[in-house]
Order: C-alpha cells, then sequence, then structure tokens
C-alpha cells in the first residue's frame, strides 16, 4: 500500500468534519490543490471538497496513481526491495525524466504538495449549496453534510463546449474529454471506427495521447472555420511570450497528421439505429462506432451564478460567461473567491498561480499575513500568471466557438429533455429572449444536468436567433442544489 | 470502440452478465472497455442513451447499481462482483422498494 492509499483510507473516510474552517477549497485540480497548499503554509485550517476520487482535476487526472505504478513497474525491474515512499518514488522518476508528459510532472508535483499540506480533503464529495454566510453543504457516501466557512475558493475548473450536431445522442457519440479520461484513469485506448470531430487544442491533445498509447484513430474531421490564423495574427507576439504553447500544438499536429487523415469540413451527422454506426462528413458516409466531438471549453459557472451577487461577465470572443473577478480572484460578494479555469480559461499553469494568489488574498483578509506581505509573494506568481496567460488571446481567436446559427433544426439541444434547437428558435419566434424563458417554454435545461451540458448551445442558438450578442440574452439560472440530491441524503443532516 | 491496455483483476455483472473489470476504474469504463454503449433509456421518448462526458455533468450515463436507480456510472467506482443494470426511463418507486 503506497502512502497515498494509507492517506485516503485512513484520515478522509472516516474523520469527521469539524464545525468549521478557515478556507473551504471547492475542487481539487490544479487551483484547488494549489490554493489549499499556500493557505495552508499560513497556518489556515482548510477543507477541500472534490467530486473525483484522487487530486488532480481533469487535466491531473489519475495522476498520481499513473505516476505510482510506473514507479513500481521501475522498481521491481531493478529488484529493490524496500518499500520506498510513494512521494519519493515519484520525485525519483521526475528527476531521471522519465515522466515524457510535462502536464504529469506539474501534477504530481502540486499533488504531492497538497498530500503534505495538512489540508483536510474530501474526496467523492459533490458540492450543492453555498448559503450566504459561507454555511456550505455537500454530499459524499450518500450523506449530506455542511460547514461554515470563513472564506471559499471555488475552483471547479472548465467543462467542453457543447459540439450539437444531428444524432450527437446516440450512443458511441461522446466527447473528446471523455475519452482522455477513459485514456487517463483506465486505459483505455480508441480502436477501431474511431472519429474525432470539432476543433481545438484539447482534440490535438487527445490524438497524440492515443496513438502514443497505441490508439488507432480513423480520421480527424476539422471543423474549425477557415481564416484562423489571419484572425489570430495579431495576438501572435504577444503569444510569443509563452511559445512552448505554440511550439507544442504545431508539434502535436503534425505528430497526428503523420499517422491520421485530417478532413476539413462543415457539416457533420451521427447516424444508426439505437446506436452511431456511421457519420456522414459533408455528404459522405464512413462508417463509425464511436465518434468524440470537441469544440473548446468553457468556465463551469454552475455554483457561481447561484450565489445571489456574484456577477458574470460576456466573453465575445469565446462566447461564454465568467465571473466578475479583481486580480485576486475576488468576485463581488465578500468571502467569496474564484480560482483558476472556472474564471475564464487559462490552463493548468494559470490556474495553479491563480490558486496561490488567491489563497494569499485569503491569507491577508484573514488578518494571518499583511498586506505588504501578499503583496510581496504575489507579485512574481502575478508575473508568472501574466506570461502563462499571455497565448490565450492568440488561441481564443484561433479557435472561436462553431457558429450556433449553423445548427440543424432537427438537432437535439438539451439532451435532458430532448428539445430541438427548432423548439428554441420557434420558442424565440413567441418573444421569448432568454434562456429562462425559453426552458419555461421547452423545458430546454431543466433535467437533471440543470443546463451543464446545453447552457452554451441553448445561450447562442437564442443570441443568433434574435440576431444579438451573447451577452444581451439572460442564461440559465442555476439554483441550489446544483446538483440532484436524494432525500435520503438531506435527512443526513438531521442525525 | 475501445481497447484496454491494462489487465482487467475482478468481474463485474450487468444485466445478468458477468463483464472483466479493474477494481477502482468507473463503472462507465468497464463498460465501454467491455464494448456496452446504451447504458438507459430516456424518460421523455424511451431512446437508448450512454455516456457524453465522463466527469458527471451530463447525466446520461445513469444506471442501476445494487437495486439504487439513476446513479452515475461515471462517478461509482469498481468493485468486485457490483451488479448494474439498464436505467429504464425515470426512478420507479416500486422498483426501488421491492
Amino acid at each position: 500500500m503506497s502512502v497515498a492509499d494509507e492517506w485516503t483510507a485512513g484520515q478522509e473516510a472516516t474523520a469527521p468534519v469539524a464545525e468549521s474552517v478557515d478556507l473551504l477549497v471547492l475542487g481539487a485540480g490544479p487551483a484547488g490543490m494549489a490554493a489549499a497548499t499556500e493557505a495552508r503554509a499560513h497556518g489556515m485550517r482548510v477543507l477541500v471538497l472534490d467530486e473525483n476520487g484522487a487530486p488532480g482535476g481533469q487535466v491531473h487526472r489519475a495522476v498520481e496513481a499513473r505516476l505510482a505504478k510506473g514507479a513500481v513497474e521501475a522498481r521491481l525491474a531493478k529488484g529493490a526491495v524496500e518499500a520506498r515512499l510513494a512521494k519519493g518514488a515519484v520525485e525519483a522518476r521526475l528527476a531521471k525524466g522519465a515522466v515524457s508528459d510535462d502536464q504529469d510532472k506539474d501534477g504530481a508535483k502540486l499533488a504531492a504538495a497538497f498530500r503534505a499540506s495538512g489540508a483536510q480533503y474530501r474526496p467523492n464529495a459533490t458540492l450543492w449549496a453555498v448559503e450566504p454566510g459561507g454555511k456550505v453543504f455537500w454530499s459524499e457516501g450518500g450523506a449530506a453534510r455542511t460547514i461554515q466557512a470563513e472564506r471559499l475558493i471555488l475552483a471547479a475548473g472548465a467543462t467542453e463546449r457543447p459540439l450539437p450536431i444531428p444524432g450527437w445522442t446516440l450512443p458511441g457519440v461522446m466527447s473528446v474529454g471523455a475519452a482522455q479520461i477513459a485514456l487517463k484513469t483506465a486505459g483505455l485506448v480508441p480502436e477501431g471506427n474511431v472519429w474525432l470531430a470539432g476543433q481545438g487544442p484539447l482534440l490535438w491533445l487527445y490524438a497524440v495521447q492515443a496513438l502514443a498509447k497505441g490508439g488507432r484513430i480513423a480520421g480527424i474531421i476539422d471543423l474549425s472555420p477557415p481564416g484562423g490564423f489571419a484572425r489570430a495574427r495579431p495576438y501572435l507576439m504577444r503569444a510569443l511570450k509563452a511559445p512552448e504553447y505554440l511550439w507544442r500544438g504545431l508539434v502535436w499536429q503534425r505528430q497526428v497528421k503523420r499517422a491520421v487523415q485530417v478532413t476539413p469540413a462543415r457539416e457533420l451527422r451521427a447516424e444508426g439505429e439505437g446506436r452511431l454506426e456511421r457519420i456522414l462528413v459533408d455528404g459522405v458516409a464512413h462508417a463509425a462506432d464511436l465518434l468524440l466531438l470537441h469544440d473548446g471549453v468553457v468556465p463551469n459557472t454552475q455554483v457561481t451564478r447561484a450565489i445571489a451577487g456574484v456577477t458574470h461577465g460576456w466573453d465575445p470572443v469565446q462566447r461564454c460567461w465568467r465571473p466578475g473577478l479583481d486580480v485576486w480572484g475576488n468576485t463581488a460578494v465578500a468571502g467569496v473567491m474564484v480560482a483558476g479555469d472556472s474564471g475564464g480559461i487559462g490552463g493548468a499553469r494559470a490556474a495553479a498561480l491563480s490558486g496561490r494568489i488567491a489563497a494569499l488574498e485569503a491569507a491577508r483578509a484573514l488578518g494571518r499575513i499583511t498586506t505588504d506581505e501578499r503583496d510581496a509573494r504575489s507579485g512574481p506568481l502575478r508575473l508568472l500568471r501574466d506570461r502563462q496567460l499571455a497565448p490565450r488571446p492568440f488561441l481564443d481567436a484561433m479557435f472561436p466557438p462553431l457558429p450556433e446559427a449553423a445548427i440543424p433544426d432537427e438537432t437535439i439541444l438539451c439532451r435532458c429533455e430532448e428539445v430541438t434547437a427548432g423548439r428554441v428558435r420557434q420558442a424565440v419566434g413567441l418573444g421569448c429572449l432568454g434562456a429562462n424563458q425559453t426552458k419555461a417554454f421547452t423545458r430546454a435545461g431543466m433535467g437533471p444536468c440543470q443546463g451543464r451540458i446545453c447552457g452554451p448551445a441553448v445561450h447562442g442558438v437564442i443570441a443568433a436567433a434574435r440576431g444579438v450578442e451573447g451577452g444581451e440574452v439572460e442564461p440559465f439560472r442555476t439554483r441550489f442544489p446544483t446538483k440532484p440530491l436524494t432525500l435520503g441524503e438531506l435527512a443526513a443532516l438531521a442525525g | 470502440m475501445f481497447r484496454r491496455t491494462e489487465p482487467t483483476d475482478c468481474t463485474i455483472v450487468w444485466e445478468g452478465r458477468e463483464l472483466p473489470a479493474r477494481a477502482g476504474e468507473s463503472l462507465a469504463a468497464a463498460l465501454l472497455a467491455a464494448g456496452i454503449t446504451s447504458f438507459r433509456e430516456t424518460p421523455v421518448t424511451g431512446a437508448a442513451r450512454g455516456p457524453l462526458c465522463l466527469m458527471g455533468a451530463c447525466f446520461d450515463c445513469l444506471v442501476q447499481v445494487a437495486g439504487t436507480q439513476n446513479m452515475q456510472a461515471c462517478l461509482v467506482p469498481v468493485t468486485p462482483g457490483l451488479v448494474a443494470g439498464i436505467q429504464h426511463g425515470a426512478r420507479s418507486f416500486e422498483e426501488e422498494a421491492a
């Protein structure tokens, strides 16, 4: 049993939860892990809630298990019998350069520091409410729990933007992010008639990772709007402040294009009886048993939108909402902060820096450090973050979301309630101005996912049908509980 | 669709059928690795559905696990001998009570 396993078994599952903490962090991705680690360095009592079973978030998913497995194999190969600490083994691998993936290196460091920080960590925990004054509710193991938090850092990460095409509800159509999770957590590689379609960096990264693991991809359907580089060119000089992003992107594309046919296309449909059987690419049919869709990622604002008083602004380039934040990550509500991609897409490294910066501000707000100390410690972090964010305007201009106006009427937008784009457009024709009105008319966004998946698409279709900017359309109101909750879970609070 | 690169170490039961699996992986991953794509039938039209996001957001991977309905298969870890089946439409109270 590794140190990580002992920690998991001994400390989390059975440890009682205190009545209050100084800082509650939502999410154990790069931002959450870094925030918790930094806050612990200033003596704060920290509780971290995360929906996954292990730290890492989406980008560093299962990083400990994957690296520990590699370390065990290396030890076995050498015939070493003494039990070494998993942390030591990970460090040894890092030192040897055995971990090829930069992201894994970053993730392993963050996770090791987080594990050693003394923050209380509850995996498999789903937050579902934040009351004014900092009372937080979540569920784990089928029971609801609550705690009073002085400060909140919400680091809920990003979700993939939906890419609704006719037939995307057929079993066998998934997102690229989903396939990457299957690869990272279960070692599943694509095989057979597997197609990738859409646009954005994650699509290319997954293709590289899947091919490196021995996966096979039948083809990539590139749906990116033409003229990407011309749009992005004005931001090139700025992007070159962190040239590794662009360099990596070019390397990924070259590697993939050597092994896989890439077809630019405008129209894509999925067809089959009861499951995906074929795709139609600009009218040309190909056999398919797995179609992976991707159109970039958007900030996960499901929780911040449900907190009264937290403002959100419209990002006209990436066509998504993001919470209104100051440089520290403070929202308009005192004590409620946001760090990482849920505050605006910046990538894993920017997220970790945002987490530390937010924790320093929280430490100042709670009197653990002075304003001068906060400024002195955060100064270098803010410079590093600026550098990490430098390529974003370039990437954002390169990959604007696919146009919602082009979604055919027959396409299901709301997967839960099976509401098509045509019905949402009809509701707009009847006078609906925003997503909450079309929801009342059509039920779009009313199912168990609570608009998580369809939200950006419904919003975009309404804006396009009205002929206005997305910022002029009211988004889905989210309400607590932000995840479905059973009465049985709720009853545990009374016990 | 997918091929495993890691060995399996246990079995689970899906719709009365034994499937190889790996303890600790998600139930959704185990089903996908076994070539199963249809996890549920929708309450609205009864259409077959499988997972979209595998990260707890889409609720399209709902299944029954050991008699409990509407469980997100992507958030249920595999344990040896786990018994699961298709979620037919909306949650039915009779089945749960039985």
